[in-house]
């Protein structure tokens, strides 16, 4: 279900305000993040997040088509990348 | 020969039914279509008037996006989720289920046709 839109879009506080001080200090410095769940709105555009995912800080480059995705969608938190080669692949039945 | 929005319409279905041929258009907006312009939902396609033909199709044109435009419209939302690098465009990338569904047994429809692994043993039927 979305959320409402009453409530607008979630962003953590903190977060966003970190980028304000660096955007008025007109600094581009990645700024490290647990917040996942946080909306990227129009004022983060430019900016390059490291989210966290569990493991690591990845950076993120956040450009004009991210806004309304989250920060978590672009840090992937599973390794899986296929099972090994090797093994046949025959089709039974 | 009613062609509405470039598709051909089956001759022998009810107009109402008919216009769901039409990509983009299911039962909700066929009636929606249907009503707005005043056609009675149950004449066959056959027997439409071609003034009939025409107001349909300017209502299709006026108020909804369907076959090409829509079409291009929807791969050009996915391409956008793959480009931006998100979870979900790295799921159509992957050609596997894009909102959460389980992967480990089902998700054919995206998976296509199973791939079987030799040498692997069939799960226990008790």
């Amino acid at each position: 279900m979305t959320r409402s839109l009453k409530k607008g879009p979630y962003v953590d506080a903190k977060l966003i305000k970190k980028i304000e001080r660096l955007d008025q200090a007109n600094e581009k410095k990645v700024v490290k993040t647990w917040s996942r769940r946080t909306t990227i709105t129009p004022e983060m555009v430019g900016f390059t997040l490291a989210v966290h995912n569990g493991k690591k800080f990845l950076p993120v480059y956040l450009t004009e088509n991210m806004v309304g995705h989250k920060l978590g969608e672009f840090a992937p938190t599973r390794t899986f990348k296929g099972h090994s080669r090797g093994e046949k692949t025959t089709t039974v039945k | 020969m009613a062609r509405i929005s470039g598709v051909d319409l089956p001759k022998e279905k009810r107009i109402e039914i008919a216009l769901r041929y039409i990509y983009g258009i299911g039962p909700t907006f066929a009636r929606k279509i249907v009503a707005e312009t005043g056609v009675s939902p149950d004449v066959r396609v056959k027997n439409l008037t071609e003034d009939e033909v025409y107001r349909l199709q300017n209502v299709i044109n006026q108020s909804f996006k369907v076959e090409g435009d829509l079409r291009r419209e929807v791969s050009q939302d996915i391409k956008r989720l793959i480009d931006i690098g998100s979870y979900r465009g790295l799921r159509h990338r992957r050609g596997l289920p894009v909102r959460g569904q389980r992967t480990r047994t089902n998700a054919r429809t995206r998976k296509g046709p199973r791939k079987t692994i030799a040498g692997k043993k069939p799960a226990d039927k008790k």
